[in-house]
């Protein structure tokens, strides 16, 4: 299988007064196409700065990423935009979802910015939006919604460009036991259907569904383990 | 195709916060109306202002007696009495572009009819004092050269003289008195309202210009000859062979003054027209620094609103908004903003405008070039102003603005 991720030698450096900060302290990392990966890691670990990087969001200060074997660590604003536009996908863990837009077109935004024409796009939309069962509230506003509904169309939005790796932030965070269920069993499916998913989560419960589990700590990748493994992640 | 859809999010988000647009709107609004309106005021004034100078006649000059010198002494203007009706005719005879040559004397009489009384200026002209002074007949006709050529003493009377030596009666065929002598009334002028130095123009009796200066005046000389040219590129050399030919029949030497000067009515409407547009200009700048001021409105709107959804445009970034998609949103709504608000503004100024001139009794001229200036001027401020606002936003970093709270 293909790289879909290659990280070597990460660094991010912060300026704190005097004193230099480093977030990412020499990370490599290598995932595939197809991978289900958890990221998890103590708060201050390093963890968010790594997912950051890894959907584009923030470039490394030193070492290289290449993404899809394109190198992108030294790319500008714009041409990241259009990375995260056709490439990645984020779910978050408060939706984000534009309060005014209907679900439709929620998950139709991607696809705007990327310039698709309106009847290509709403089907696109559309098209997602079935994948987590929610066509039938296409017409709704992200507040006459439940939690999971919202986070579903989040999904819907974050997987309608058929991006290479579906990074999801605590997706399960605002969410009760029921729900989470629901959105781990579509991230089960996805995964099963071929998509790199790359989770960030502090719940080993939720880590339990991906294949493969890294550990963050201090700025470096210390734990690594892939399903089968007899290693149990302790993130305290 | 994301141009439109930006166009689309734009609305949208004006239509979120009707209130809030309508207010921002509303510096626009008012900035544009008002510069509509005090542009027709002033384009109003310099209308009544050109209008009563022509109404005198267009490229008129005046032809006036000048003031005599004796031994350094020099009397009022006018007190020599060497223009004559014969300078008149000389000047329609043996100057070319001349259209018409109207000569004039005055006086002030006291006007009776039957037991009513009026002071009024009587006028001695010629008929052709009809063209040059763009007069109308309402009721009756007026004299020939033929009452010019026999002294007859016929009348014709303004409208201000009619109504209060007559009344309600019809004037014409009555018989007034000027100077104990029976004026028969032929005709009544049409109303031309008040000249723009604020003067009765309809309080005048005209009367044969030779029957005013031998059987009224007891005179030969005449008060001021106006000439009408035929054409304004004219006026310079029509003046100059007036002044060559009048000094010839004067008989004034080389070097000697003229005993007449000659007044050219068209530099007197350049110089009021320039006056007034300036007034026009000052008027409308004022009311252009309104527009700045909607402008600066604009801007702290946008700027709070950038502020108020940062985290929107965090989540556009992340999934993919390029810093120029972002710049365009914003620039879009302002220059909505100022769109929709020079609109109305151009709705509103043009009633203004309307209502000014219906209900104040105030000429105003709504010009198209102030409605397309004031318009251009608002859509220039609602991109000037809304840039920074919209860079601001399209600057934002997407980690940051997604974890505004």
């Amino acid at each position: 299988m293909s790289n879909v991720v290659t990280i070597t030698g990460v660094k991010k450096l912060y300026k704190m007064g005097s004193e230099t900060v480093a977030a990412l302290n020499g990370v490599d990392l290598k995932i595939d196409a197809g991978e289900f990966v958890a990221l998890m890691g103590p708060s201050g670990s390093g963890k968010s700065t790594l997912m950051n990087i890894l959907g584009c969001l923030d470039r490394p200060t030193v070492g290289s990423y290449k993404l899809l074997g394109q190198e992108v660590s030294g790319l500008g604003d714009d041409e990241l935009a259009r990375i995260r536009n056709k490439t990645i996908g984020f779910v978050f863990q408060n939706f984000n979802l534009l309060p005014k837009l209907t679900s439709l077109e929620n998950v139709a935004l991607p696809a705007v910015y990327a310039g698709i024409g309106s009847s290509k796009r709403l089907e696109l939309a559309m098209a997602a939006l079935k994948k987590v069962s929610l066509d039938d509230r296409a017409q709704h506003l992200p507040s006459e919604l439940s939690g999971g509904q919202r986070q579903r169309v989040a999904i819907a939005r974050a997987i309608a460009m058929h991006p290479a790796i579906l990074m999801a932030d605590e997706p399960t965070g605002n969410l009760d036991t029921k729900s989470t269920g629901e959105i781990m069993q579509i991230f089960r499916d996805l995964h099963a259907a071929g998509s790199t998913i790359i989770l960030v989560t502090h719940e080993p419960d939720i880590a339990q569904a991906a294949d493969r589990q890294i550990l963050v700590k201090d700025g470096q990748i210390t734990k690594d383990i892939s399903r089968g493994s007899d290693e149990i992640i302790d993130i305290v | 195709m994301l141009f439109t859809e930006l166009l689309k999010m734009a609305a949208l988000s004006l239509v979120a916060n009707k209130m809030r647009t309508l207010l921002t709107m509303l510096g626009i609004i008012i900035g544009v109306a008002a510069v509509i309106a005090m542009v027709s005021v002033g384009m109003g004034v310099k209308k009544n202002v050109v209008d009563s100078i022509s109404r005198l006649g267009s490229n008129m000059l005046v032809i006036m007696s000048g003031s005599s010198n004796r031994g350094g002494m020099r009397g009022a203007a006018g007190s020599v009495t060497t223009l004559t009706y014969a300078d008149a005719e000389a000047i329609k005879d043996k100057i070319k572009y001349v259209a018409h040559v109207s000569p004039t004397v005055q006086g002030s009489y006291q006007v009776v009819y039957g037991h009513e009384n009026w002071n009024t200026t009587v006028t001695g002209v010629i008929p052709e004092y009809v063209s040059v002074q763009s007069l109308e007949v309402q009721n009756g006709l007026f004299f020939g050269e033929h009452d010019v050529d026999v002294r007859n003493r016929v009348a014709v009377i303004g409208a201000t003289v009619a109504t209060n030596l007559f009344d309600s009666v019809n004037p014409v065929g009555k018989k007034i008195r000027i100077g104990n002598a029976p004026y028969t009334i032929i005709g009544v002028l049409k109303s031309k309202g008040q000249s723009a130095g604020g003067q009765d123009q309809d309080d005048v009796v005209l009367i044969p210009l030779t029957t005013a200066q031998e059987r009224l005046l007891g005179i030969t000389h005449v008060r001021s000859i106006n000439v009408q040219v035929t054409d304004a590129d004219k006026m310079n050399e029509v003046q100059s062979n007036i002044e060559k030919l009048l000094r010839q029949r004067h008989r004034i030497r080389a070097g000697a003054e003229d005993d007449f000067n000659v007044r050219n009515l068209t530099s007197i409407m350049e110089t009021m027209s320039s006056t007034t547009t300036m007034i026009t200009l000052l008027l409308g700048s004022i009311a252009g620094i309104s527009l700045i001021v909607g402008g600066i409105g604009i801007m702290n709107i946008m700027m709070v609103s950038v502020t108020e959804r940062t985290r929107e445009i965090g989540i556009r970034k992340a999934i993919g908004a390029t810093y120029n998609s972002i710049m365009m949103q914003f620039l879009i709504e302002s220059t909505m903003i100022s769109i929709i608000g020079g609109l109305i503004g151009i709705v509103i100024g043009v009633g203004v405008a309307q209502a000014i001139s219906k209900f104040g009794n105030f000429t105003t001229v709504i010009s198209g070039l102030s409605i397309a200036a004031s318009f251009g001027f608002s859509l220039f401020v609602g991109i000037f102003f809304g840039m920074l606002p919209a860079r601001k936003a399209a600057r934002l970093d997407p980690i940051d603005a997604l974890r505004y709270e």
